[in-house]
């Protein structure tokens, strides 16, 4: 079809259309560690995430269950493939950097560290022109720092 | 432009009227808003017509003893004399002046329901209630011990009749307080039976006519109702400015809502005394510019003729269902049979929120989510939200089919 909405290719990359559709990690973990529910009042979005940490402070495993639109949802998918392996400080700091790329398009000091993860989540970093929509891209990652300090429930408000 | 218009409705001159519509937009394209059941645009009169009062005529009202304090006041009653014309109410004196809708609603929760009603009655709402029909009555349930009832809504998107009937039977409701026209739905519902049942059977019916009073004449001598209220920005006028419509003797009867100057007839440390209604009511200083550009906005619709406003909102509606029943994969909520310009609907391929964000970018102006309406949208099994276009006097057949293409649009780019 011709192009109405071709320049929002840019937001709407395949990478996020694809996860939207086919989350993954789209699941309850029933030995998690640790849980928590994000909510985003204004539209509805909902996830509930569950972590399981391993006995040496990994996280082992991450999967999420909810509703929400395509970036809440590919944010969320892709959040729990690149958080398995981290510490918990290690995972808190890789979501700050995302915050910082949703919000600003960029992130100069993310420094070599998590260049690779940040490479993953590039694709989201579109969100940054949509003001309206970067808490959907951030809500999973306020749930993750909820689950993380054991707060039980983040908003992206 | 409308070629089905009725006689003497000319949208393309109404549109000159409103100057956001002739505004650049980014991209180039014009500005397809569909969102006026949120917050409807403003014509030229009524931004004229308030830029004059502070220019000219502003001062603040009730207490100046000097020409420009009679000039506001007297610009500040005329357009409660108007309010009062544009719902034949009997007296202006019935017409209180609010914030918005939640205010008045919130006003009669706390004046009747708090002041007047007693512990072991019940307030009746229905499912389709916006928030602000919901929450006060859920206050007043947990403060006072007054029950909250919900009348069904039918797969159809109408209050189910039977059901508010059985919710009445036992006579415990107070007060039946339901929206004249959904603001999801689009379903207006049937407010003569609904006030004939509740006389029926002892109570009062608050309408919530935040929709339905831009859509149509409201008569509320006869309707039969004993309190209406709708918000000044929904019907062309500013934020800041509603009302309510309370019949005189009950107004006399509740205690004030908020305190302060204005309301008063005698203070001492001891003891005040409550000013006669309307003041009772509106304490501090009230709305002042706001009211002029309410006064203004009754004025433009009512020279248009909320007749004619009614009957292009008809030829909207019938042309919209058509429109988009040819999008693929789109379910509308509700088919009432008496409905206005509101259509909430959700797309398959799309969330909400991907969908406004998309239609956004073809110029087009829709709300996504829940509407203030959230158990509504758990009813028809649509917690995600939806998407909803809503009319309004400028709205044109064109950009119902622009809205319809671009659907089809999006849905292929999602698919």
């Amino acid at each position: 079809m011709s192009g109405l909405f071709d320049d929002l290719r840019d937001l709407y990359q395949e990478v996020i259309l694809d996860h939207g559709r086919k989350p993954r990690n789209f699941r309850r973990l029933e030995d998690a560690t640790a849980t928590a529910r994000g909510d985003n009042p204004m539209c509805g979005d909902r996830i509930e995430l569950f972590v399981k940490m391993s006995p040496d402070g990994h996280i082992a495993d991450a999967a999420f269950q909810g509703r929400g639109c395509a970036i809440s949802t590919a944010s969320a998918s892709l959040m729990t493939e690149t958080v398995k392996g981290k510490t918990a400080e290690q995972a808190k700091e890789l979501g700050a950097k995302f915050r910082e790329l949703a919000m600003t398009g960029a992130c100069p000091d993310c420094g070599a560290e998590f260049s690779e993860e940040m490479e993953r989540l590039a694709p989201l970093s579109g969100v940054h022109e949509f003001p309206s929509r970067v808490k959907c891209a951030t809500l999973a990652w306020h749930t993750l720092n909820a689950a993380l300090d054991g707060t039980k429930e983040a908003s992206s408000e | 432009m409308d070629t089905l218009a009725p006689a003497g409705f000319d949208v393309a001159r109404i549109r000159q009227d409103f100057p956001i519509l002739s505004q650049p937009q980014a991209r180039g394209r014009p500005l397809v808003f569909l969102d006026s059941g949120a917050s409807a645009q403003k014509p030229r009169a009524v931004i004229e017509a308030m830029v004059r009062c502070m220019e000219t005529a502003y001062a603040n009202v009730h207490r100046g003893a000097y020409r420009l304090s009679e000039l506001a006041t007297d610009s500040y009653e005329a357009a409660r004399a108007a309010t009062a014309r544009f719902l034949n109410a009997a007296d202006p004196r019935e017409i209180v002046f609010t914030k918005n809708s939640t205010e008045a609603m919130n006003l009669v929760a706390h004046s009747w329901g708090r002041g007047v009603m007693k512990p072991g009655q019940a307030v009746l709402i229905s499912e389709l209630e916006h928030h602000a029909n919901i929450i006060p009555w859920q206050l007043l349930r947990d403060d006072k011990g007054i029950e909250m009832r919900v009348c069904r809504v039918t797969d159809a998107g109408e209050l189910d009749m039977e059901d508010l009937e059985a919710k009445l039977a036992d006579g415990k409701v107070g007060l039946v307080a339901v929206a004249h026209m959904s603001n999801v739905l689009g379903t207006v519902t049937p407010v003569e039976r609904i006030v004939a049942l509740a006389h029926a059977h002892g109570a009062k019916v608050l309408l919530d006519g935040s929709q339905a009073a831009v859509h149509r004449r409201v008569d509320v001598q006869a309707i039969g109702c004993d309190f209406y209220c709708f918000t000044g920005h929904k019907l062309y006028g500013p934020t800041g400015i509603g009302i309510l419509w309370a019949r005189l003797e009950l107004l006399d009867r509740m205690p004030p809502f908020l305190g302060g100057g204005d309301m008063i007839s005698y203070v001492t440390f001891e003891k005040s005394e409550w000013a006669p209604a309307p003041a009772k009511f509106e304490a501090g200083t009230p709305p002042i510019v706001e009211a002029v550009g309410l006064h203004a906005a009754i004025d433009y619709v009512t020279a248009i003729g909320m007749p004619a406003i009614e009957a292009h909102e008809r030829a909207l509606v019938d042309h919209a269902m058509g429109a988009l029943s040819e999008v693929p994969g789109l379910t509308l909520l509700g088919r009432a049979q008496d409905r206005g310009g509101v259509f909430a609907f959700a797309l398959d391929a799309a969330h909400p929120h991907d969908l406004a964000t998309l239609l956004d970018r073809a110029g087009i102006a829709v709300r996504a989510g829940r509407h203030c309406a959230e158990p509504l949208h758990a009813r028809f099994n649509v917690e995600g939200g939806t998407t909803r276009a809503s009319f309004g006097v400028y709205t044109t057949k064109e950009e119902i089919d622009i809205l319809a293409t671009a659907l089809i649009e999006a849905r292929e780019f999602f698919k």
